[in-house]
């Protein structure tokens, strides 16, 4: 047996832990991994875990024996990265990711609870179709809302370029919300529950900003002095 | 040096395979060694395009699940020698074959042959996943209609998202004719929405159909319009700087074609 200690690479993701495991025998790695997360419990405990194996070649017993015995710590098993096609069928087989699927937009879902109204979000590309960007508090885009991507803030939404997408500012009910963008001419735009439809394309666009005036969602170009 | 070249484009029906068996075959005239491989397992249709159906014996998932070795599923084509064909299996589904399975048959590829180039299959789930998991590059193919368009945007969105390079785009099937009359959108509004670098716009042409019928693709046609399009981006993947084809031109396509009515 190498006399080398085996160790283990852990990185933080965004919502979780990538373990990686050394070279070595599954049954030494599954046994130095149950050890760590045991002495570092405050640090694993509630963890989502992604494990890469390397070319272990894993059958539906290890991987699923692994699981439990990681889930009796309070270590959720989500994903197996392996370079072993056999062992990807496997992770396949018993529901676990095998690949880190960057989840689109990089944007959490913060709850609820943790985020003051006021607070913004800061998303700092274009959003593109399929892409939804939602946040208890105000959304500010530096880039375009692409048609068929969707904004949902609690607060006001800012597009630092083309909306052309779908925006619903004031989601939870906040009537004092309010849309501005460069480029107004989206999809669909909803304050709190008014719901307005795409309005006509402008040859050239000017910035706009649209509020609820009287229960009625009215956009006006937006002057420097007037507001 | 060798480049892994996925096809993509969200929506169905864009011309996909056609771009690939032209691509290749403008390539491999140029001189470059290209190996093609169909990712659209269950519905393969490339060795049709390609002309290659009936020689077909082993394909990608009896490499995959080592029933033949990769040379024996690697089809010569009957016009170039330096273009192969890795079939699509017809009966098997796509879940066949991993992204790991394509990335490992891609590098044994690798070094021996200057462009291996990868069709996909439509939508954006595992058959996607495979195709673009060996990528170097990818082209996204979209015609110039609103929900190719949008499907496109999704399709760039995820390769953003999976931190390849941004893709090129081509735009295929444009009709001039239709765009001069505001019935079709334009390149313009194509790249004004994707913002992503055009590599080649297609015109619309009946060429390409009847070529893919017979089973030689319309690159090797000199005198198509679509043919010199497809070698233009044969072109520009290599690094030359062609200009595009001046739409205007198009006026003469129409001269052309009733001039030889006569
Ligand atoms: N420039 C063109 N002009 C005319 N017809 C074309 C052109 N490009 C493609 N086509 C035709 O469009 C049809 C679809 O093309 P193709 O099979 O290449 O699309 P695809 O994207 O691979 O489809 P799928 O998503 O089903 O794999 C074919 O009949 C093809 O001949
Ligand atoms: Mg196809």
């Amino acid at each position: 047996m190498s006399a080398s200690p085996l160790t283990l690479k852990i990185k933080g993701l965004r919502d979780s832990l990538l373990v990686t495991l050394p070279d070595g025998r599954w049954e030494e790695l599954r046994g130095l991994l149950l050890n760590q997360i045991q002495e570092r419990e405050s640090f694993f405990r509630g963890a989502r875990l992604a494990l890469d194996v390397g070319p272990q070649a894993l059958h539906v017993s290890d991987v699923s024996e692994l699981r439990d015995a990681l889930s009796e710590q309070g270590v959720a098993l989500w994903a197996v990265l392996s370079d072993s096609p056999s062992t990807e069928k496997t992770a396949q087989l018993l529901g676990l990711a095998t690949r880190l699927a960057r989840p689109t937009p990089e944007v959490p879902r913060a709850p609820l609870e943790t985020v003051e109204a006021d607070k913004a979000l800061w998303v700092d590309k274009t959003l593109r179709s399929g892409m939804r960007v939602e946040y208890p508090g105000h959304i500010v885009v530096l880039g375009d809302v692409n048609p068929g991507a969707e904004i949902v803030a609690g607060g006001s939404v800012i597009v630092w370029g083309r909306l052309r997408g779908m925006v619903h500012a004031g989601a939870e009910g906040n009537a004092a919300a309010s849309v501005c963008a460069l480029d107004l001419s989206p999809q669909q735009l909803r304050i709190a529950g008014e719901i307005a439809l795409a309005p006509k394309q402008r040859k050239t666009p000017v910035p706009e900003i649209v509020r609820l005036k009287d229960g009625q969602l009215v956009a006006e170009p937006w002057h420097p002095d007037k507001h | 040096m060798s480049t892994v070249l996925t096809i993509g484009s969200g929506k169905g029906g864009v011309g996909k395979t056609t771009a690939v068996a032209n691509l290749a075959v403008a390539l491999a005239a140029a001189g470059e060694k290209v190996v093609c491989i169909d990712g659209d397992i269950g519905l393969r249709n490339l060795d049709v395009i390609m002309g290659l159906e009936n020689r077909i014996v082993y394909d990608l998932v009896d490499v995959v699940e080592g029933r033949c070795r990769l040379r024996q599923a690697m089809i010569r084509d009957k016009h170039l020698p330096e273009l192969y064909l890795i079939p699509a299996a017809q009966t098997r589904d796509k879940s066949a074959v991993s992204p790991s399975d394509m990335v490992r048959l891609c590098d044994e590829l690798r070094g021996e042959y200057d462009w291996i180039l990868i069709d996909s299959p439509a939508g954006i789930e595992r058959g996607f996943k495979n195709a673009i998991a060996p990528a170097d590059r990818v082209v996204v193919v979209t015609n110039p209609e609103v929900s190719a368009v949008r499907d496109a945007d999704r399709v760039i969105g995820i390769l953003e998202a999976e931190e390849k390079d941004t893709p090129s785009l081509v735009i295929n099937r444009l009709n001039p004719a239709m765009v001069k009359r505001h019935d079709m959108l334009s390149a313009d509004d194509v790249v004004d929405l994707l913002a992503v670098k055009v590599i080649g716009i297609v015109p619309e042409d009946d060429d390409v159909i009847v070529a893919a019928n017979r089973g030689t693709p319309v690159a090797l046609d000199p005198k198509s319009r679509a043919g010199q399009a497809f070698r233009n981006i044969a072109q520009r993947l290599k690094g030359v700087d062609v200009p595009f084809m001046a739409l205007d031109d198009q006026g003469n396509l129409w001269q052309r074609l009733f001039a030889g009515r006569k």
